[in-house]
């Protein structure tokens, strides 16, 4: 009985610590005015291609968001988070190509349908632990597809053939390119997102997601409602991955379900896995990583891009576990206790 | 009536492959409580090994038996250089390795053997005594290879002094050394089976599905959802399961939703075991102590 | 008398946990030897130690002169240590006479397997009636009779008992006890026992050690240990 309760209180207080997910602390706001800069900067610098793939990156980075929250900070490993990617993208197509809905109304719209299924598959999902979770959602990624071209939903979906969609221009008449104010859109959506989400982990319910995580039982006990707060964070979590699906939708000017197949959301893992589990930065490495990887190691092995990939992943499984936020957490300690800095 | 018993039997059929495949996963996950995601496109692998072999002039069963000798070799140097040294990491890096198995193997296959579908051809003549309207040669042969493969297994199992080691070491690694059980070994062999079990899956599923290195993403998952509902933890739950699996896949997607959501159906199949009953039809609770 | 176990300097930690300080064993041929301390003394981590298993130990470790400490555990079990740990480690879900054929695979040849088995059902009766029966479901009495006997199987030069008389009822304790002298004498094999059980232990043993916060603080002949002052007030309650 003693060593439960210690268990517990531990669990509390680590998961209450100050945010880990608040970044690399020293230079934080400076850090923080540069990448801004440099974010706003590639509207004017890069050209119509680059910045389809830096809006491609955002739409993957709220994606890894979505999942990070439900695996990183909850414990809730999901295989199959390409299913609300699709859902999302969607959502945004068949508003727009049936419903004539504007763009950016499309994109709150997916979140909401994102977050009522992601809370009803989470429901459910609650009784179900680690690997199989795992298998339910895995099964999920493998069936979306066949889902999206089912033949008594075509005249929604589109079929096999899918949607073409039309790219918004800018409003307002201002002087700037449909790639360019896509991109700064999306980019707007994406700081939203990351302020959402920060506040969110910060919180109450972050701890109380964290708790969940780390101890359930624990959590339990202390007075955590497990089931609340484990299908909000799979809610959440879908809603986030549907905004970015949304996005991509609007980028890609095209939904159709050989996009969304078992290999998305093994993407997402990746790119979660990569970033660093856990982190809110790790996201945009994570997006970063799998948008252009895929396309390097085609570069190295034209025949087998994604052999190439599963190789990285297991090596980085081996060398790297906490992703790029943990090697970069651990490179930062290392200059801390060289500079003989004072602790935190 | 008699479609239905066409379908019912085109089901045990299916269910065979299901069944073995499960067979595989619940033997991994009992030895190490992992879940071998990389299964099916292991066993496509083997699969393509043995077609090379064929096209290269080897008669189908030395090259069925090559096949899986190389399948059972490149099964347990997987566990040796990549699964072993993650067995103290946490659970998401482990599931993460799986995938990027899966991931390989599924590459490695396109890029060596090429994305067009390819005919397999079955060892059981079409003409054969045993075939009928109600079920083809083929259907009978590979239910027949399926029984034998799982009889074999658990004969191995139950009556050699190392299948008693293997069950050994599965359930408890500690004591299992006491007794002088090389743990690793048997996790080799372990894995080993599985991959050849696969090999077998394979090679009993392409001629009916064509060849390609998506052939065995649908069939992992209906050995899944087989492996659940006869229960995670027992190899003989893991068999029926498949078979049911089988039967079920086959007249639902006949009479209820239509062929094309059959993988819908498997979604559902687990989602629903996994919620109603967790432990499957044979399989123990498990009490998780604080 | 030739040496069954020589142990110099012997250290043990668990991961950055020190528990063993340095400690030297001797057991010679046929004797039987009790290891003694109360919770947390380290007896059960010395016998982990003289395993390789689960501890990371320095020191030397000899097995009839022969150097055993960096061998894998399951080499040290074929070179002749049988282990029946702390908890008994049953394999739950195999029946008992498995448990028994388990055993034999730590034996240098599987000659004789049979034979042993069956003087081992009859030092365990019990055991015999219940070979078929799934071993999880045995008594803690019966399943530390078949811990016993499984090491036994392996045809051992040295048995290591983890507290054999945890959680059972009296009479079978001394059971149990009666039969482990029996196994010494007929089986010439020599015991290390660790016990919290005081004066069971230096009833059965030859010579003992005393054990505290990982370091020998007594040894000598078992007569001589139960006579001394300090040992009976602290661990006989007299």
């Amino acid at each position: 009985m003693n060593t439960f309760n210690t268990t517990a209180r531990t669990t509390l207080a680590q998961a209450s610590a100050p945010a880990r997910s608040g970044g690399f602390a020293p230079g934080w706001t400076a850090t923080l005015a540069i990448v801004a800069l440099f974010a706003i900067a590639i509207t004017f610098v890069a050209k119509g291609f680059q910045l389809f793939q830096a809006t491609m990156v955002l739409s993957y980075a709220i994606a890894l968001l979505g999942l990070n929250i439900l695996t990183g900070y909850n414990g809730q490993i999901s295989l199959g988070h390409g299913a609300f990617y699709a859902i999302g993208a969607y959502t945004t197509a068949i508003l727009m190509e049936h419903g004539g809905t504007p763009y950016w109304a499309t994109v709150p719209a997916a979140a909401v349908v994102c977050l009522a299924v992601g809370y009803a598959f989470g429901r459910p999902a609650l009784k179900l632990d680690g690997l199989y979770l795992a298998l339910a959602t895995f099964a999920l990624g493998v069936a979306m597809p066949q889902l999206l071209k089912y033949k008594h939903l075509e005249a929604w979906t589109g079929g096999v053939q899918g949607i073409v969609l039309m790219k918004p221009e800018a409003p307002f008449g201002l002087p700037l390119t449909a790639d360019q104010w896509l991109y700064l859109f999306a980019l707007l959506v994406t700081v939203i997102m990351f302020v959402i989400a920060h506040n969110l982990l910060q919180s109450g319910t972050g701890r109380a997601l964290r708790a969940i995580r780390d101890h359930a039982m624990a959590a339990e006990a202390m007075g955590v409602d497990n089931k609340h707060y484990k299908s909000m964070a799979f809610g959440v979590s879908a809603a986030y991955t549907g905004v970015g699906g949304a996005l991509s939708a609007i980028a890609v000017q095209f939904v159709a379900p050989d996009s969304f197949t078992l290999f998305l959301s093994i993407s997402l893992l990746v790119g979660i896995v990569i970033g660093g589990v856990g982190t809110l930065w790790g996201a945009i490495f994570g997006a970063v990583f799998i948008m252009f990887v895929p396309s390097l190691a085609e570069k190295v092995s034209k025949a087998a891009p994604w052999a190439i990939y599963g190789v990285v992943l297991i090596a980085i499984m081996f060398a790297m576990p906490g992703g790029v936020v943990g090697m970069l957490r651990k490179i930062q300690e290392r200059f801390k206790t060289r500079a003989g800095a004072p602790g935190g | 009536m008699d479609a239905f018993l066409h379908q019912l039997l085109a089901g045990l059929a299916s269910g065979g492959i299901y069944a073995s495949v499960a067979l595989a996963l619940v033997m991994i996950y009992q030895a190490t409580h992992h879940i071998n995601f990389a299964q099916g496109e292991m066993a496509m692998f083997s699969t393509f090994i043995a077609w090379s072999l064929i096209q290269a002039g080897l008669p189908y069963w030395a090259a069925f038996f090559a096949t899986v000798v190389l399948s059972f070799v490149l099964a347990a140097v997987v566990e040796f250089t990549v699964i072993r040294p993650m067995h103290d990491k946490p659970a998401l890096s482990v599931v993460v390795v799986f995938i990027g198995l899966l991931v390989i193997f599924h590459s490695l296959a396109g890029w060596l053997f090429g994305y067009t579908i390819k005919q397999f051809p079955s060892p059981f003549p079409q003409d054969a005594w045993y075939g009928s309207s109600m079920m083809s040669a083929h259907e009978v042969g590979a239910i027949f290879v399926t029984l034998l493969v799982v009889a074999a297994l658990f004969s191995f199992f139950r009556f050699t002094p190392l299948g008693l080691a293997m069950r050994a070491a599965a359930q408890n690694a500690a004591s299992s050394r006491l007794v002088g059980i090389n743990v690793g070994r048997m996790l080799m062999l372990g894995w080993g089976l599985a991959g050849a079990i696969g090999a077998v899956a394979g090679m009993m599923v392409a001629p009916v599905v064509f060849l390609d290195p998506h052939m065995m993403t649908g069939v992992l998952l209906y050995a899944f959802a087989g492996a659940l509902i006869g229960g995670i933890d027992s190899p003989l739950g893991a068999v029926l399961g498949g078979f049911l699996v089988g039967v079920l896949e086959n007249l639902i997607g006949t009479y209820v939703v239509g062929t094309e959501l059959k993988l819908s159906v498997a979604l559902v199949l687990i989602v629903g075991v996994l919620i109603v009953r967790p432990a499957g039809l044979l399989g123990r609770t498990v009490v998780t102590r604080v | 008398m030739s040496s069954i176990l020589e142990v110099r300097g012997l250290r043990a930690a668990y991961g950055a946990t020190r528990v063993l300080q340095g400690l030297d064993l001797d057991i010679a041929d046929g004797e039987i030897v009790a290891l003694l301390g109360a919770n947390g003394a380290g007896k059960t981590t010395t016998l982990r130690a003289l395993c390789q298993a689960m501890v990371t130990t320095e020191g030397s470790i000899s097995l009839v002169g022969q150097r055993i400490d960096g061998r894998s555990t399951e080499q040290i079990a074929k070179l002749g240590v049988g282990h029946v740990p702390d908890g008994r480690g049953t394999f739950l879900g195999l029946t008992a006479e498995e448990n028994l054929r388990l055993g034999a695979y730590a034996r240098p040849s599987r000659i004789g397997a049979d034979a042993d088995m069956e003087r081992i059902y009859g030092y365990f009766p019990r055991l015999k009636e219940r070979r078929a029966q799934q071993a999880g479901t045995l008594s803690g009495g019966e399943q530390q009779m078949l811990a016993i006997g499984r090491a036994l199987m392996g045809k051992p030069r040295l048995l290591l008992l983890d507290e054999p008389s945890f959680g059972l009822a009296p009479l079978i304790v001394k059971d149990i006890f009666a039969i482990m002298r029996r196994i010494n004498q007929e089986e010439q094999v020599s015991i290390l026992l660790v016990e919290q059980n005081a004066k069971l232990a230096l009833d059965l043993s030859d010579r003992a050690y005393l054990l505290e916060t990982g370091r020998i603080v007594l040894s000598g002949p078992s007569d001589d240990i139960r006579r001394d002052d300090a040992v009976r007030r602290a661990y006989l309650g007299e």
